[in-house]
């Protein structure tokens, strides 16, 4: 007879659930609601205890103004971050590498037009980095993918060695800069802000969310993210991963370089600018949990803010003390991250 | 026809299947059944291309599936649908099916339409995660899946695993509708006495090696059978 013996009431813990801490997706909304609600409460907390260090309110507007502008940039430098880590699991040191030499790809652009708008740079430099990366991935990574992750992890930090040394070389040690024309300061709620940063922040976010409706909405990005959820079972449907991680690989160098392109009007360029933002945007992933790309646009927020008040509530030390003190916090509190799901 | 011609393979140098020879035509169903470690689950993977025979070859309509690359063998028409069923598990039910024709080309098979009609939950559930799904529904969507690349094979493993009777019932009469539509199923399971009531022609496989093979109805009657898989 066709008797079966009796199945256990759910089904065992499949590969799907384990892979799932990885998430391009939005979380469960009560878990995210909840998430959110303690990071504002926390978040209000600190203004307020830096508005009263700082006692003056246009000192503190002033920073929460600043973290806001330098949170977005973040943003796009970590979603290029989480995204490789997502589909990759490789922790791409050489991420800030790209982002200074996209500032001098700018500066050479703007150089060799005869002083064109820094900004249309992005038309060049953001191929020439998406370029850049699929070669790297297909060149370098993509045979040691298998390896062990020290081998992954080695040659990333090669790569920005690499590129760090032939700007060097190239450009010569000089700081430089890019000049933005029409360039002001303007007020808002009370505090100075250059027009630079506010371009930057309004470019970032519109790249963000570009990234986003492809990861989302299209075919290939859909196909990206099932890479991410599954790697057997997206060869197993058919998807050839190797060019997935391409792809994937050059869409993260590309942001970093777009990030490069926007912030180089107000940064100084120097062979080294980029390697800042390889721990700035390694805290915002953490927090955001590894491989969550909403996570990252939030960590850059908060990170970009962090940074701001904690310069107020502790005066005379460097900005990115506490950083690390928040960046410890979550990881004894919450290893998986602040919006990481657990697994 | 997918072809396994005495094919050894196996993991890390060790050698678990001997010289296995199975074959699968369009429009029939074929089980292998055996013990657990027995290598029914090697027999799949090393026929995808997931794992490389030591010695041996696989074809595919007289096509080698070459190793190492099943991605290729997912657009030449065989899918597999392993035991952990290897869902994308933060996508929704819909971009896992969408995913499914990945490798479709331009190949006739089953519509959305009518693999939704064969599994209606999904269709009630399109817009749900797949982790978030039963297991007895995980492995519809995972079979829904491989059907929307349009496979001229399509290989389980183990699709009974974990679930209650109700939907071994279901799976096994998607299948049977699936081999209707000309699709050839190569179906491994521990499950002996409802696979061999399904399945047209059947394998035994003990510790690497098929020791028996024949019509299914033939397989269920054998004494040695009825011993060792069917309880008798």
């Amino acid at each position: 007879m066709t008797t079966t013996k009796p199945a256990p009431p759910s089904a065992p813990p499949s590969a799907v659930v384990h892979r799932a801490t990885r998430s391009f997706s939005a979380l469960a909304p009560q878990r995210t609601r909840h998430t959110l609600l303690t990071t504002a409460a926390v978040l209000a907390a600190a203004i307020i205890w830096a508005g009263v260090s700082a006692g003056s309110g246009t000192v503190l507007i002033q920073a929460l103004v600043t973290g806001i502008l330098t949170g977005g940039i973040y943003s796009l430098i970590a979603m290029g971050l989480t995204l490789i880590y997502g589909v990759l699991h490789i922790i791409n040191f050489a991420n800030g590498a790209m982002v200074g030499l996209a500032m001098y790809l700018t500066l050479t652009f703007v150089d060799g037009t005869g002083g064109m708008h820094p900004y249309i740079a992005l038309i060049v430099v953001v191929p020439a980095m998406l370029a850049l990366g699929a070669v790297l991935q297909a060149i370098l990574l993509n045979p040691v993918m298998r390896a062990p992750l020290q081998v992954q992890l080695l040659i990333t930090i090669g790569i920005a060695l690499a590129v760090e040394n032939i700007l060097l070389l190239v450009y010569g040690p000089n700081p430089r800069s890019v000049a933005l024309p029409g360039n002001r300061a303007v007020k808002i709620f009370g505090a100075a802000v250059e027009l630079s940063r506010i371009y930057a922040l309004v470019g970032a976010m519109i790249l963000v969310a570009v990234l986003w409706l492809v990861l989302q909405k299209t075919r290939t990005g859909t196909a990206v993210r099932a890479v991410s959820a599954n790697p057997e079972g997206a060869r197993l449907v058919g998807i050839n991963i190797k060019r997935i991680y391409v792809l994937t690989f050059a869409i993260g160098t590309a942001a970093a370089g777009a990030a490069g392109v926007l912030i180089a009007p107000f940064s100084t360029i120097e062979p080294t600018a980029g390697s800042i933002f390889n721990l700035t945007a390694f805290v915002v992933v953490v927090l955001g949990g590894m491989g969550n790309v909403p996570g990252a646009l939030v960590g850059g927020f908060v990170v970009g803010l962090t940074e701001q008040l904690g310069a107020l509530i502790m005066p005379g030390q460097s900005s990115l003390l506490a950083v690390f003190i928040v960046f410890l916090v979550v990881l004894f509190a919450r290893p998986t991250g602040v919006f990481g799901r657990a697994s | 026809m997918l072809e396994l011609s005495a094919v050894s393979s196996g993991y890390h140098g060790l050698e678990i299947l001997h010289e296995v020879s199975v074959s699968v035509r369009t429009g029939e169903i074929v089980a292998i059944v055996g013990a657990n470690g027995a290598g029914k689950t090697t027999t799949l993977r090393t026929a995808v291309g997931e794992l490389k025979p030591m010695s041996g070859s696989v074809t595919l309509f007289g096509k080698p599936v070459s190793a190492g690359r099943s991605f290729d063998a997912a657009r030449d028409g065989l899918m597999l649908v392993p035991e952990n069923r290897a869902l994308f598990g933060s996508l929704t039910v819909r971009e896992n099916l969408t995913m499914g024709t990945w490798a479709r080309n331009a190949r006739n098979g089953f519509r959305e339409q009518q693999i939704l009609e064969l599994f209606p939950i999904l269709a009630e559930r399109q817009e749900q995660r797949a982790e978030t799904l039963s297991g007895g529904q995980q492995q519809m969507l995972a079979i829904a899946r491989a059907l929307m690349g349009a496979p001229h094979i399509l290989l389980l493993d183990e699709p009974s695993t974990g679930l209650s009777p109700k939907f071994t019932w279901d799976v096994f009469n998607a299948v049977q509708q699936v081999k209707e539509q000309g699709v050839g199923v190569l179906i491994v399971e521990q499950n002996a006495s409802q696979v061999l009531s399904l399945a047209d022609r059947a394998y035994v496989l003990e510790a690497g090696s098929v020791v028996l093979e024949g019509t299914a109805a033939e397989l269920a009657k054998d004494p040695r059978v009825q011993a060792a898989y069917l309880g008798a």
